[in-house]
Parts: C-alpha cells; structure tokens; sequence
C-alpha cells in the first residue's frame, strides 16, 4: 500500500508522513505506528465485510421466491450462519474501534502513540489469524448452527465444523480483548498535559466505554466456546439434556457477552456521530456531560439485560419480568443522547456535507431501531415477534442504520486526515442517499414481515409472504450500489483526490492540529491543552467562521 | 388473546409514532432553519440540566407503562386457566407429533373446538424447537428433556399457520403445519373418527407393563408413594425442600428418580431413561394426573379420596 | 507484554546518546507514565481473566446447586491430600515471587536468581503433582468420554436389588467435565506462567533488570500471584465438598 506522491501542481515538495515514511511490506507487517496499524484493519475488515454482504445477497435472492429455489436448505443455511459470524465477528465488533479508533485516540488525547504499540500489532494478527480460520471453515463446509450456535444442535446434532469456526472466534476475540486493554490504559495514562477528562471528546469516552465491554464481556463468549469445542468433541454433557445438562445454561452464557457486544457495535458510531455534529452544527455538543455519562450507563446496564434475548426460551416469568425491566433502563441513556444530539442542532450553523448527511441518516434510522426495540423489550409483544423478522429488522436498523452508517460518515469525516486527500463531494452525497433509501427498503418491509409472522432463518415461506421479500431484495440491491461507491471513490482519491489540507473543516479536536496526513509520531510536540472539548466559538473567531472548500 | 396483544402493539406503533414525529420534525426543522449562513454565528449553549432530567423522566415514565402493560399481557400468555383441555406436543426434527388427552394422534395437524381453552404441554426428541401460531400471538419454545407449556383459546374458526421458530436443522423451515379450529359440532365429528383411547388410559397399561404398580400401590404397603391425588399437590422431599408435582416432576421422576425423592421414601426407584419415548412418558404424565381427578381414574385404581385438581402447573421451571 | 529495552519501536536501531533511561520506549514521556501504563494493562488483563474463568466458576455452581450429591460423590473421589499439597506448593511459590521482586527492586542478583529458579521449580512440581491426578482419574475411568464409569465408594450389592440407586452417571460426568477443563485451564496458565519465568531468569541472568526499571517481574509477579489465587479458589470448590461427612 505504498503512497504514490501527490502530483498537482500546487504541491510543494510531498512532506514525510506515516504513509511515505517507509515502503516496503516488512514496513507495513512489523509497523507499531497505530496509524499504520488502523489501515491494515481497514483493508482487512473491509475484505470481511463484502464476504458477509455477499452471504447477504445470496440469502436475498434465494427469499425471492417462497420456494427454496436457489440453493439446497442446508447451503442455506450456512449462508446466514455465515453471515451473521462474519458481520458480526470480523466486522462489526472490531470496525470503528481497530480503525478509527486505532488512528484516532491516541491523537485526540495529544499522545505518540497507543500505550502498548506492539500489542496493538499482535491485535491485528490475531485478527488475521482468526480471519484466516474462519475461511477456511467456510471453503471447507461451513456452519450451519446460525450465529448464535445453541446447543444441543450445536454441540450433538450438526455435523458442520462448529470448533473450527468457534476457535476462529476465538482468536479474534482475544483481538478485541487487547485493543479493548490498550484504549482503556491509553485514555487513562497518555492524556496530553490539561486533556482532563471533562476536556477529552465524546468519541473518546464513547471507546472508553466499548473497551470496558470488550474487556469484561469477551472473555465470557470465550469460555463458553470453550465448553461447546469440548462438550463436542469429547461428547459430554454440560450442555446436553439427555446427559444430565443444561441446554439454557448455554443460552445464559452466550447472550451474557453477546448483548453487551451490541453496545461494543454502537457505542463507538455514536462518538463519531457526537464529533461529526458538534463540527458540522459550530457548536459544542448539548449536555456534553450527560452524553459522556449515557456511553458508560449504557455500557454497566449493557451487562444486565441479556436474557430479553430469552423471553420465550423457558426461563421463568419472574426471570422475564426482571429482564424486561432492566431492558427499559437501559433505552433512556441511548434516547437521551438522541435528544442531545438534537439539540445540538438548535442555533447552529449547519452545514450539509457527507459526513454530515450520514450522521443525519444515523440519527433517523437509529431512532426507528431504538424504538424497535422498546417493543422487543415488552413482554407481551415479544411473545409474539421474536425469533420472527420482526428482530431481524431490528437489529439491522442499528447495527446497518446506526453503526455503518456512523462508520461510513467517520470514514468520510476523517478522510482527509487519514489519507491527506479530499474525497469527491458530489460523489459522497449521492452514495450517502442511495444506502440511506436502499437500506429503508431493504429492511422497513422486514418489520411487517415479523409482525406477520414470517419466521427467521427460514429459506421457504407461505406465499403470503412473498411481496415484502421481493421489495427488501430490490432495496438490498440498492445498498449493494451504495456500499460499493465509497469503496471506488476512496480508492479514485488516494491517487487523484484534490491534496487536503490539515484541516478541511475547521474542526476541534488534537487530531485536526496534525498534518495531513500525519507524522509518525503526529505531533511536533507534545501538546499542551487549555481549551474545552467543541470550542467552536473560538475556532470560528479566529477562521472567520468559513470552512475551505472542501471537495 | 391475540386482541390484547394487538392492543398492546397499537398504543407502542402510537408512541413509537409521535416520538419518531417529535424527533424527525425537529431534525428537519432544524437542520433547514439553522443552515450555515453568512454572517451567522451558532450559539453555544453549554446544555440544560433540567431539560436532561425532563426527557429522561418521561421516556422512563413512558417506558414504566409500557413494561406494565406488557407483563400483564404476558402473565395472562404464561398462564393457562384451570380446566384447559391437554395437548401433548412432541416437537422433532423436523416435524410436530401431537396427542390429545382423548387419545387422538395428529401429525403436523392440530383440531380444536372454537372457544375452548386448549394447553399445550410439550417437550422435544431432540433440539430445541419453538411452537409458533401467529394468528394466536404465541410461542414457545420447546426443549428436550423438560416440559414447556402454553395455552390459547381460539375465537374464530379456520385453519392457521403453525410455524417452528428455533432454527433446528436443515428443515427448520418446512416444519410448518396447521391449526384446525372447528365450530364444536364439526369437531365432535372429527373427534370420534378412530381413537386408541384416552390418553390416561394408555398410560395406566404402560404403569402396569413396566412395573410401576409394583412399588407404587394405593396403600401405603408400597416402597414408592401413592400416587393418588398427588399430581398438583406440594410434595416435601428428603432435603427437606417442597415443590409441586407437576409434569415436569413427574418426568423427572421417571428419568432421574434420585434427584428429587420424596420424604421418607428410599431412593431406590431405577431409572426408566432410555426405557420410554417420550410418547410413552406424555401418556405417564396423563395417568398420574388423571389420579387426582375426581370420577376421571381408568382402571382398576380408585382414588381413596377424591382431590380436587389444583392448578398449580406452572408454565416453565423456575431458571 | 515485555518491555524489552532493547527493542526501539518502529525499526529504528535505539542510540544511547538519547539521554534518557535506555528502557524508555519512545511514545512515553517519562519512565514512570511506563510503568504506570505497564502495571494498570496487567490489572485490566487479569480482570478479562477473571471472567475467563468466571465463566466456568458460574456453570460449577449451577450444577452443584442442581446435582450436588453427585458432586459430593465425585468431589470425594479426589485426593484432597495431594490437592492440599498442591496448594501448599503454589503458596510457597507466591511467597518466592515476592522475594523475587523484592530482589529484583534492590538488584539483590542472587536473591533474584535463586528466588526465579524456585519459583519454576515449585512451578513444575505442582504440574507434576497434577500429573499424577490425572494419572489417577485416568485409571479410575474418571475421565469424561466413552470410557467414564464412576463407582461410588460404598456402593455395595445389598441395594442393587432394584437397580442403581441415586447416582446418575451423566450428573457425575458432567462434574468430572468441569473439573478436567478448569483444573486444565489453570495448568495451562501455569505453564505459560512458567515459560514467562523462564524468559525472567535469562533476563535477570543477562542482567536486564534495575532497581530504575524492573517491570517484567513485577508484571510477571502479579499474572503469578493471579494464577495461585484462581487454585486458592478451585481448590475447596472441587475437593473439599461434604468431605467432613
């Protein structure tokens, strides 16, 4: 991935940054420097993620018709198990924190580096080891368990390779472990001198708050897969009725880390999305404080509410009552920021650029997502839509509608920075508007779906069911087109994109006082910071409020 | 039932609406009146404690009602009234195996009359499965080696899809059947085509086949308790717990008979895993309940006194 | 997670005409933000072990809870003797890396050399000991899989008249399950605890450690004290239940 030099010419003589600094793919394989380290994720997850986007087309095309059609039941159903442990596993979890947060904490806290850069290295090859695994699992047969794997299916009925992919699993979940440990040591002993806590931005505190998920709450998954690659092979009992064993202790397990892993997917796209407004609106962001102490609520009650994924499952209504309770809990830190977020918007000065226009999409789909999720969290109607497309629907609006779209508009914002070139403008606006209507379409009619009662995982349904399956293929086909234009545009940038300068939108924030893209070690020297977080007010004072033309 | 639920969903789509109203209003009002102009400042407004406080205060109230509502509908979903008729389900892969108390055998199929109550006791040969009726608004999932239980009441007659809504292999979703639900007169019809019997009575020929009236007499000579008028009855063990015997017990106590034993009894009872399907076991279930069923009692064995039935199933295990 | 000093970062050969303490890695400002930064990442490492092991401490005691004749039965049929010599050795062995430590905070050579070696070799002979249960349970048919047969101790043919009575296999198995994995997974922190020791005495050997910088061991010292703190745990959990019965 070597920089070719800028060649417009207004371009001075290129200065030495992390990018041209050293070429040569021992430089990029054995680099420390987090910026490096952030890119290699980039590639890789990016690799990952059109492997589950094309699981997904292939599930789409097959639910075109109410016969299964396309591929055999069983293929299919390795399609969505795959999917579901792709997205899930090698790309959601890790996405914004290995790559935006790996190129950006260490700036926006005004340090070198993370604490531990060859732990960070070691994170990425774990990743890449896991990665590796779990493709092998797939080009030799697959899973078909779906993500969740429950037992006993998974453990004394399928005969697909569940330890392979689990170890896969695994590994990469120590990668998450680590990157979770180094964000944790970095925000608490590499500040800047006067970057205090009440000073530091709120997609900081956002991956302050993953991290604590990732380091408490992996381990769990790990263990548990440990015992489902055990029971397997040794063909024991802990999971298994008929020795004696426990089929919702499995449950229990899993879902314990698996819930809080959907905090580690949408806490980090709303720090970005708090950074993207705050810059886009001038102004700081509305009740900065509660928005910092929403992503640590949201990340202690994460841990509490992991059996509303069991409602039906067979634990006891009084189990079902607490559970509900808890989950309504932990909905009012996530509303509170999409009021804050809202309010931020209140006498600013506001600006339409692409990261903005994701950060918008983000805040209209996650709201419809949010709410979803009240209705999954009340007892009476869960009965009734889990395990039906009603929760497919759901999930997809956060995890599609909130976190990749919080990602995609943070790609763009931070483009400049990363790169040193501008993405093209028109260009991004369009491609944020195609995934903003193709995703609506490919997921609102799911949710009519559920409340139909179409279950999930099913690859033949009553044709009765038939419509809303054909207008959520077309609209997957439209945000098939809108995913793949960022990726050609990205690419078309980092060879004929305009050079950006240091800081295209007159941001706030350590990371826009770098060069573009940065140094090695990012800063000339250390910073020393007296300023608040969004001090827009000042910014603005002294550029004359006008951002340069960016793209 | 499905109407409550119904409800429920009406009054959330209602608030998810105004909220989703409130919010995208808002947005777009704010996004056009406060777009960058020329000679603008934004103002910085550090925040409002007060307004945090309100617009957490309420969505919690809100949220309050909502989670109410809910747990009635619920409880009311979870708990099947007194005098419901008894299905047996067997769910496997990859089909539903069902048996009325009366004795009649469906396969994927299941008749019941307009309006009466109808509960379900299930459990699975294999992986876990889920009994889904969308038209009725209700599930459960269905485990192997223990009972789960549902109930419903249709109202209107027709023929509703029965779903399986926990991925359980290669034809998960072919394991789809229906819900025949009949005026009364055309099921009395259905009913009387062919039968082995009732339930129960199939279950006293299997007691006494397998040698369970050996220790388990109706006097108290027997090395095992008399089971009369003990199914829905709390029962104190030898730990010195009490639980209630209910289907699940009594499973238990066939498969494991050393988990639980009753007080004053030696745990010498062998285990019957392996010995019985679980058909077998469903019609065991229906024997044992059916001694404590005043008038109800096939067979030679009389109840000595005549118990009233307590409804004190419950509808899962307390995890 | 070894703060070798004599590694620089990003390729660049480290010069001693730096000025600062040679160990410093370059994206610290001064040596105690380092060791600060070192010591807190072992604390938080050591919680994601903590729920590692959580895990499986959770599905001990809801079993146990459910089935604890059977884990009474099965516990019993552990040599608690040598379970308790075990535990007297892995004390001993935190008593060795706390001298060791302290040695290696006052560059006391020998105390530091003597104290690593007895450290490994307290460490192997709690895996040694641990070899020979396992020998035993093998023996025993103890062992999960095909081959698990438990037999009670006392069971007598008196009241074989009706069949088995009480013990259900499967409940015993799956006490022997969890016994062979958390019993395996701390051996197998033992063992990576070890070979971390090991890389210790070569470095304190080759003189690496000072009083200004001797985090390794230190870190080393706290992952030690973890792993005998986790078999302080196991320990009663697994063979001390009803013994006194």
């Amino acid at each position: 991935m070597s920089m070719a030099t800028a060649t417009t010419t207004a371009q001075p003589v290129e200065r030495v940054n992390y990018l041209n600094k050293e070429y040569g793919v021992g430089s990029w394989l054995l680099t420390t420097d987090h910026k490096r380290i952030a890119l290699l994720y980039l590639i890789s997850i990016t690799f990952f993620f059109f492997i589950g986007g094309f699981f997904a087309l292939l599930i789409r095309l097959e639910l075109l018709t109410p016969t299964g059609d396309l591929v055999q039941a069983d293929t299919y159903n390795k399609l969505f198990t795959m999917h579901g442990m792709v997205m899930v596993f090698f790309f959601l979890i890790p996405s914004i924190p290995a790559v935006l947060g790996n190129f950006l904490v260490p700036m926006m806290i005004g340090a070198k580096d993370l604490a531990f850069p060859r732990i960070n290295l070691l994170s990425w090859y774990l990743y890449i080891i896991g990665g590796v695994m779990m493709l092998h699992c797939m080009l030799t047969g697959g899973v078909d368990t779906g993500w969740t794997f429950y037992t006993p299916f998974s453990t004394a009925f399928t005969n697909t390779k569940i330890v392979e992919a689990g170890l896969a699993i695994f590994v990469a979940g120590f990668s998450s472990i680590l990157t979770g440990l180094n964000f944790i040591v970095t925000i608490h002993r590499m500040r800047a001198p006067g970057m205090t806590w009440s000073r530091l931005p709120l997609f900081i505190w956002a991956h302050y708050a993953t991290s604590i998920i990732q380091i408490l709450g992996t381990p769990v998954v790990a263990i548990t897969i440990v015992l489902v690659a055990v029971e397997r092979t040794l063909h024991l009992g802990i999971f298994d009725p008929k020795l004696g064993g426990d089929p919702l202790l499995f449950q229990h397990l899993f879902w314990f880390y698996s819930h809080p892993a959907v905090y580690i997917m949408i806490l980090p796209s709303m720090g970005i999305v708090s950074e993207i407004i705050a810059c886009f609106s001038r102004k700081r962001i509305f009740g900065y404080g509660f928005v910092a102490i929403s992503s640590i609520s949201i990340a202690v009650f994460g841990f509490l509410v992991w059996a509303h994924h069991m409602f039906v499952a067979g634990i006891s209504v009084y189990a079902a009552l607490v559970f509900s309770l808890l989950s309504y809990s932990v909905a009012v830190p996530s509303a509170v920021k999409v009021f804050n977020w809202t309010a931020t918007l209140y006498k600013g000065s506001i600006r339409y650029d692409a990261p903005m226009l994701y950060a918008f999409g983000f805040l209209g789909l996650f709201t419809i997502g949010g709410l979803t999720g009240l209705f999954l969290a009340c007892l009476g109607i869960d009965v009734h839509v889990t395990d039906t497309y009603f929760v497919v629907a759901h999930f997809h609006y956060i995890m599609v509608g909130g976190a990749l779209m919080g990602y995609l508009g943070g790609m763009h914002f931070w483009w400049p920075k990363i790169s040193g070139r501008l993405y093209p403008e028109g260009w991004a606006r369009l491609a944020a508007l195609i995934v903003f209507i193709g995703f609506n379409l490919t997921f609102f009619p799911q949710f009519i779906l559920g409340y139909m009662g179409m279950p999930r995982r099913y690859y033949q349904y009553p044709a009765e069911f038939q419509i809303l399956n054909v207008l959520s293929t077309a609209g997957a086909t439209v945000l098939g087109v809108g995913y793949l234009l960022p990726m050609i545009y990205f690419l078309w940038s980092m060879r004929y994109g305009k050079p950006a300068p240091d800081n295209p939108w007159n941001a706030a924030g350590l990371e826009w006082q770098t060069a573009s893209p940065p140094t090695t070690f990012n800063f000339e020297q250390e910073p020393v910071v007296t300023w608040e977080a969004y001090n827009y007010e000042e910014i603005d004072a002294h550029t004359g409020g006008e951002a340069p033309n960016v793209g | 039932m499905s109407g409550n639920v119904d409800a429920l969903y009406i009054f959330l789509l209602i608030v998810s609406g105004m909220m989703t109203l409130l919010i995208f209003t808002a947005l777009i009002y704010f996004a056009a009146r406060y777009r960058r102009q020329h000679g603008v400042q934004a103002e910085q407004i550090e925040g409002s404690t007060p307004l945090e406080i309100t617009w957490s205060i309420i969505p919690l109230g809100v949220f309050m009602v909502i989670f109410a509502w809910g747990a009635v509908v619920y409880f009311k979903g979870r708990t099947p009234p007194r005098d419901s008729t008894e299905v047996y389900v067997v769910a496997k892969q990859w089909m539903w195996k069902l048996e009325h108390a009366e004795g009649q055998r469906e396969i994927n199929e299941l008749h019941v009359p307009v309006g009466r109550d109808v509960k379900l006791i299930m459990t699975s040969q294999d992986v876990i499965h889920s009994f889904y009726v969308p038209a009725f608004r209700m599930k459960q999932d269905v485990l192997p080696g223990r009972y789960t239980v549902a109930w419903f009441r249709a109202t209107k007659a027709g023929t509703y899809h029965l779903f399986c809504a926990e991925y359980c292999g290669t034809q998960h979703s072919g394991m789809i059947g229906s819900i025949v639900v009949q005026e009364p007169a055309q099921y009395e019809a259905w009913m009387s085509g062919g039968t082995t019997g009732p339930l129960s009575a199939t279950g006293e020929k299997i007691f006494s086949e397998l040698g369970c009236v050996t220790c388990h007499r109706s006097d108290t000579q027997g090395r095992g308790p008399n089971l009369q008028g003990v199914f829905g009855t709390p029962v104190q063990l030898e730990d010195g717990r009490m639980i209630t015997a209910d289907e699940n017990y009594v499973r238990e106590s066939i498969l494991d008979p050393g988990a639980k034993v009753v007080k004053g009894f030696k745990p010498v009872m062998p285990t019957f895993q392996g010995l019985v399907s679980e058909e077998q076991l469903n019609a065991l279930v229906a024997y044992v309940k059916s001694l404590s069923k005043p008038g109800e009692a096939g067979g030679s064995v009389k109840p000595a006194v005549a118990v009233p039935a307590k409804d004190a199933t419950k509808g899962s295990q307390v995890k | 997670m070894s703060d070798s000093p004599t590694v620089a970062i990003q390729g660049q050969p480290h010069a001693e005409s730096h000025g600062h303490n040679p160990a410093l890695l370059h994206h610290f400002a001064e040596p105690q933000q380092q060791r600060d930064a070192a010591s807190l990442g072992m604390w938080i490492f050591l919680a994601t072990e903590v729920m590692f092991f959580g895990g499986l401490f959770c599905a001990y005691l809801i079993y146990r809870l459910k089935y604890f004749p059977e884990f009474a039965a099965a516990s019993q049929s552990l040599n608690w003797k040598l379970g308790a010599t075990n535990t007297a050795v892995l004390i001993c062995s935190s008593l060795t890396v706390v001298f060791a430590v302290y040695a290696a905070q006052r560059a006391k050579r020998a105390m530091l050399l003597g104290n690593l070696v007895l450290t490994i070799l307290l460490g192997f002979g709690f895996l040694g000991i641990k070899a020979i249960e396992y020998a035993d349970k093998f023996k025993e048919h103890h062992v999960p899989g095909p081959s698990f047969n438990f037999v009670q101790e006392g069971a007598t043919s008196s009241n074989a008249g009706t069949g088995p009575a009480g013990i259900n296999q499967g409940h015993v198995q799956i006490y022997f399950a969890l016994y062979f994995v958390m019993t395996g997974l701390h051996a197998l922190h033992m063992i990576i605890g070890i070979g971390f020791f090991t890389w210790l005495l070569y470095a304190s050997w080759k003189g690496r450690f000072t009083p200004e910088w001797n985090t390794p061991v230190e870190m080393g010292g706290l992952y030690w004290h973890f792993v005998d703190i986790v078999w302080i745990y196991l320990f009663p959990l697994l063979y001390l239940i009803d013994l006194h019965k």
